[in-house]
């Protein structure tokens, strides 16, 4: 048992210790929702009325409504970025590295998935810190309740990432990703305006966002940071996980990637 | 025992056979270098000796454990050296020894013993605190070769390690990793192609379109198949294979 925690606890260190040595990585992250929130947010406030929805209230400003869903977006960025480099890494980087350790695949590929989640949870907590010095401040206890909310939220994207990167070799590069995963999942979701807004635009519109599991991972975290509890969300978020993550080991075979390069 | 056992080992991409029938030993304390052309199957070959592939058909043994049946026996005893550097070039040469040591489930305490030996070993005692990335090539070489005998295995990998060397650090290279074989009983395969890293008492092993053409000891191989090195080489490769 102690070398599976020694084994954990060494790709969390190395994890930190990459995320603390590229601060610039860490502050373009931080970027883009921070555009989000100071610049599309102010502008779109005056188009986009904010009907009183649970988990609020009251009425809210639109930057209230819009943080869940960028802090959810940092996630998803990481969560894809993280894969498509550990795809990328596996004939020749690091992840050689970490496939000659002795230690079982999937415990090696679940803590890979599991580090890079906490890191990213350092990257929201920041955005979160900011946003509150703007003056988007959600309960204190509420921030605490999201910690699990977000974590899991992190887990579900990152296995999704790792399943969609060995599925499909055109996700190879990120463009790709970026219009066939990462727009689709976020646009079709609450995360920019709740569902019902959605749904006086189109009801298909609408019914591909209540099925997209992103809208689910943003009201899962709206919710928890309102002090809220979302049971339909934290079911499709944890089944979703054990399903991604499941898939994403079973398939994750760098011999395939090799095979079908030669086939 | 011997270190490394490889029987009749075929690997296939597709139609495309890229090893066939390879089956070669590897005692402990032996130097073995593996020479081959481009696509004669070596990278294959290291692809399923570090399990980066799995098996088809035939078996690999190392330390007498199956990478078919008990793997992580199996990788326990093998340390590799890959042909591009895989350290992470932010972290200092020690925070890189320590991840891979946590690789292989070593506690702190014995991490820092077998770091402290292996820095030493390897004269970079003074380096352990700085970044891999100030390092030269040949320093960057050397701890690989620490970080892959932390957790002292019986066989030492080394995929074309000599590759962006200068001259003196490829002979220094060479020299060290035949005094851990006769020191340390350690087994050393060593893919190349460069022909000058031989050695006369070395086993040698020819690959050429996935199949093994050649194994011995250099010196009567070279002499079987022309005189020197060069001119057997070039004989056992230039030859089609039979199928």
């Amino acid at each position: 048992m102690n070398a599976y925690w020694q084994c954990f606890s060494g790709i969390v260190l190395r994890e930190w210790l990459r995320f603390v040595l590229q601060r610039t990585r860490f502050l373009s992250a931080l970027v883009r929702p921070l555009l989000w929130l100071l610049v599309f947010a102010a502008g779109f406030r005056a188009a986009l009325g904010i009907a009183i929805i649970e988990p609020y209230d009251t009425y809210i400003p639109y930057e209230v409504y819009i943080i869940p869903g960028l802090a959810c977006m940092i996630l998803l960025f990481n969560g894809m970025q993280g894969s498509l480099s550990m795809v990328y890494d596996r004939e020749m980087g690091s992840m050689r590295v970490l496939l000659t350790s002795p230690l079982p695949r999937t415990f090696l590929l679940c803590s890979k998935l599991l580090a890079t989640s906490l890191i990213s949870l350092l990257q929201v907590y920041a955005f979160l810190a900011i946003a509150w010095a703007y003056g988007v401040q959600p309960p204190a206890l509420g921030l605490l309740i999201a910690l699990p909310a977000l974590l899991l939220v992190a887990l579900m994207l990152s296995a999704l990432g790792l399943l969609l990167s060995n599925a499909i070799r055109q996700l190879e590069n990120f463009a790709g990703v970026m219009n066939f995963v990462i727009f689709p999942l976020f646009f079709l979701s609450s995360a920019l305006y709740p569902l019902w807004k959605m749904r006086e635009a189109s009801e298909w519109l609408y019914g591909l966002c209540a099925l997209n599991p992103f809208t689910h991972a943003v009201e899962l975290v709206r919710f928890a940071l309102y002090e809220r509890f979302n049971p339909l969300a934290l079911a499709v978020c944890i089944g979703l996980t054990l399903l991604f993550a499941l898939l994403a080991v079973l398939t994750f075979n760098p011999q395939h990637a090799a095979l079908r390069k030669a086939g | 025992m011997n270190t490394l056992e490889v029987s009749e080992l075929s690997f296939a991409y597709g139609a495309r056979q890229a090893l066939s029938q390879v089956s070669f030993n590897l005692g402990p304390g032996r130097f073995a270098a593996l020479l081959g052309p481009n696509g004669a199957g070596k990278s294959t070959l290291i692809a399923l000796l570090t399990r980066l592939y799995d098996l088809q058909r035939g078996d690999i043994r190392v330390g007498g454990h199956s990478l078919r049946s008990a793997p992580r026996s199996a990788l326990r005893q093998l340390g590799v050296v890959f042909q591009q550097s895989t350290l992470d070039l932010d972290l200092s040469v020690e925070q890189n020894l320590r991840y891979h040591a946590a690789l292989h489930g070593l506690s702190r305490r014995q991490s820092t013993i077998r770091i402290d030996a292996e820095l030493n070993r390897q004269a970079l005692t003074e380096r352990r605190r700085e970044r891999v990335r100030e390092l030269n090539g040949g320093h960057r070489r050397r701890v690989e070769i620490a970080r892959a005998l932390l957790h002292e295995p019986r066989l030492l990998l080394l995929d074309e390690a000599s590759v962006g060397l200068d001259p003196a650090s490829r002979l220094a290279l060479n020299q060290h990793l035949r005094s851990l074989c006769r020191e340390q009983r350690i087994s050393v395969l060593w893919t190349t192609h460069l022909l000058d890293e031989v050695q006369p008492s070395d086993d040698l092993l020819i690959l050429h379109q996935g199949r093994l053409v050649a194994s011995g000891q250099a010196d009567a191989l070279s002499q079987e198949h022309g005189g020197d090195l060069g001119s057997a080489f070039s004989r056992l490769t230039t030859a089609g294979v039979r199928p």
